[in-house]
This record gives C-alpha cells, structure tokens and sequence, in this order.
C-alpha cells in the first residue's frame, strides 16, 4: 500500500505535474509543495492562467501552428504573405526555435512529425497534402525544408521534394555543418565531412 | 550476460526523455535491441542514426532480458546517405526489410549484403540487380524462398522464364507459354542465366514484391514500405 502524501486532491495534481516533460514523482512533489506554499501569490494564478489557454488555445487551420486565434498572428500577417518564403518545420516547438533566431517575415508549415516506419507514421500522417495545396495556390516563391538532420527528417525533406516537384517552387533547405561552439575534434566525420562538401568563400561580406 | 559485436543500426526508438532502444544488425546474434542510456543526448545524436555502423557491448543479467548497450561509432554514414535521395532510400528499405526477421537469428548473407550495398556508390543496374537478389534471399531466410532451379511442370533445368505465383516455382518458357498471363516472369539474372537488363529490374521487383506481399506484409497485416517504390522507380527510370 502505498504512503499517501495529503488528501486525494493533493494525491492528484503530483500525479498529473509528474507527467510533464523533465518532471518525475519527486520533482513533481516538490513543485506541489511550491505551489501550496505560495496558493495565493503562484498557485491560483496558474490555474486561472490554465483554465484560460484551455479555452483560448487553437491550432492554426492554415500552418498548424498553436495561438489563440486560427488563423494564427504569423498567417494573419500581410507582411509575411508578401515575402512568400515558407519555412516547413516537423513540430511547433521548431516553429518557436525559427521565430527566435530572427529569421525574418516568413510563413510556416508544421508537419507533425516525420516520416517513420517504425513508428507508422506515413505521408497521409502528416500535413504534407495540406502543404502541397498552399504552394498550389502559387502564392508561395520558396519552399525552405528546416526539418531535422536525422536520416527520417531527410528523408521526409526528400519525399516533400518530389511532391513540390510539379509547381516549380524553389526547395530549398538548412546547410548542414559546424554548430557555434562545435570544436573539430569532437565533431562526427560525415558532419565534417558536409561541412567541408558546402564550404563558402571567407571575407566576402562587406563587413 | 555480456558480449560484443560490431552491428549496423536499422532503428531507434525513444524510451522515456533521455534513453533509446537500439535495434541493430548483427553478423553474429541478428536483428539484436538493447537500451542505450542518454541516448538521446547530443552525444550520440550523430552516431545512432540508422544506416550508421557501431561497435555495440550489450549486457543484461538474463539473456531474455532487453539489455543494455553500450555503443561506440565505427562507420558513420548517416550524413553520407542524406546527401542522396537514392541511397537514403536504400538505407530504409534495407532497415524495413531487416526489420522483418525475427529477433536474435543470424542472417549473415543478409547483413553482408545490406552492407556492401550501403558502401558501394552502385550505378542503378548494378545496386537494383543487388537489390532484387537482397529481396530473394529475405524471402528465403524468412522462409518463404522461390525455387528457381528447375520447371514446376516439366523438370527442366533450362529456359526457366516464368515463376507460379501459387507455388513459387520456375516453368520454363515452353511450359508456361499457354499460361504466360497468368505467371510472373522471371528475369534470366535471377537464376544466373545472363546479365540484368533495364527493363528486367521491373520484372523482378514485380516478383519479389508479389511473394513479399503475399507471404509477409499482407500476412503480418503491416503496409508495404513506400520507399520501395519510390527507390525502385528511380532505379528503373534512373533520373
């Protein structure tokens, strides 16, 4: 039998925080025990700010993206549309990682996930029909694939590639090569090896 | 429990948020799994990606446990095969159809031949005669081999140009001519009676997929791989 902790509804809430990602039984304990000892000052707060997103939290009909509005800040903005660069990206959590490097106006297409056997996950899975509909539309000039470096992201960036191929787009996708901070000793040879493969000329930049 | 072994990785599955379960190719112990703690950290992001080769330690305290692995890279080729579409394909079909036989049974043909097709830069003939010959000899480990040896009706060893797609036995061209619609042809590379030619690729990919799909996709209820076609229609008409 096991050691109760407090009452059912305490009981309750250490089980759900315990399944959050990078939470485990202890730490989700603790953030219970934080969350009692400031109810007033963090706790309800939080649920309030919970029981909100659950109600306002949409997923965008046209990228995938997750706002409070469908179609999402990013589709909605005439700016982007204009620029016609789409950045295809596996998860949201990749979408956020893009808008944080600043890469400029530029829409989204979130996948889903990649293609994998393994797991089952096949084209008719993911959006790449929905994505193939928006470059339809001829609105979109480049097509950027930023999906993972993984051999199933590539290949999801290659199986997109054929189907594009009949509009004409330009495909583009991320370079692949020696991350800031990457010490050559301790790089894999076929990323070095890449790297090597996409070299660009050094001291063009008028800076 | 412990032994060691090189392996080639044909899939990776997250376990929980920082381990993955290996499922490797081995010479030695075939289609082998094992647990790879932090194997989701940056550390081995670049080595446990299928298509790589790696020097594998497993140990567990029974050998009917899942057991855990400790692994060192030996040929990293992930990054190689993404730069082409052909060989990335190859590389997942070659892990799908691996992925097909059953757990800890060696299949020491099977893994050699996976291996010199991933190393070889093949031009589409030669890699998609590999191939079908790969699919063959699948078919046979898994028990469901083709005898291509003599005809099914009259015994001769000669002229064998159809195979039954019931009895998956060669008939020779003279036996089968009445039947030709009905019988799956049988490209003359296939029993080693003359080179492949292009348009012989098709045929027998025609007929290795027909006994694959029969026997073991639609038996076992999963879908055939998509990447087969896409890799066989480029090997076909090589772009």
């Amino acid at each position: 039998m096991s050691a109760r902790t407090g009452g059912p509804e305490i009981d309750q809430l250490i089980q759900l925080l315990a399944r959050l990602p990078g939470l485990g039984p202890r730490s989700a304990r603790r953030a219970t025990l934080h969350l009692i000892k400031k109810k007033d000052s963090l706790m309800s707060p939080l649920a309030a700010a919970l029981a909100r997103a659950v109600d306002a939290v949409k997923t965008c009909e046209i990228c995938g993206n997750v706002d409070t509005v469908s179609p999402c800040g990013i589709c909605a903005d005439p700016r982007r549309k204009e620029q016609g660069l789409l950045i295809v990206v596996e998860d949201v959590a990749d979408l956020w990682a893009m808008e944080r490097a600043g890469i400029g106006m530029a829409l989204y297409h979130v996948l889903g996930g990649t293609l994998s056997p393994l797991d089952g996950i096949g084209p008719e899975d993911l959006s790449i029909d929905a994505l193939v509909k928006r470059v339809e539309t001829g609105e979109v000039k480049e097509v950027v694939l930023a999906v993972n470096a993984t051999v199933e992201g590539q290949t999801t960036a290659h199986y997109i590639t054929d189907r594009l191929a009949p509009f004409g787009v330009n495909v583009t996708r991320l370079a692949h090569g020696v991350p800031v901070g990457g010490e050559l000793d301790y790089l894999d040879e076929g990323t070095l090896s890449q790297a090597l493969k996409a070299r660009t000329r050094f001291g063009d930049q008028n800076t | 429990m412990q032994w060691s072994s090189e392996g080639l990785i044909i899939g990776t599955r997250r376990h929980g948020e920082n381990a993955m379960i290996l499922e490797v190719m081995t010479p030695d112990r075939g289609r082998h799994l094992g647990l790879v703690r932090g194997g989701r950290s940056r550390r081995y992001a670049a080595v446990l990606q299928p298509g790589n080769s790696v020097l594998i330690t497993w140990r567990a305290r029974l050998d009917e446990h899942l057991g855990t692995y400790q692994v060192e890279a030996k040929t990293l080729r992930a990054a190689a095969l993404m730069e082409s579409r052909r060989r990335l394909y190859l590389s997942q079909l070659l892990c799908e159809h691996l992925r097909l036989l059953p757990e800890r049974d060696p299949h020491e043909r099977l893994y050699l031949e996976a291996l010199a097709m991933l190393d070889n830069e093949a031009d589409p003939l030669t890699l998609g005669r590999a191939l079908a010959r790969f699919e063959l000899r699948l078919l046979d480990d898994l028990g469901f081999g083709l005898d291509l040896t003599s005809c099914a009706a009259t015994g001769v060893t000669h002229d064998l140009r159809f195979v039954s797609p019931r009895s998956a036995r060669a008939v020779s061209a003279e036996a089968g001519k009445p039947y030709a619609d009905r019988l799956l042809p049988l490209p003359a590379f296939l029993t080693g009676a003359g080179d492949a030619e292009p348009g012989d690729l098709a045929e027998a990919f025609r007929l290795t997929g027909h006994f694959l799909a029969v026997h073991i996709w639609q038996a076992r209820d999963i879908s055939p791989p998509a990447t087969r076609d896409h890799l066989i229609s480029r090997l076909v008409e090589p772009v």
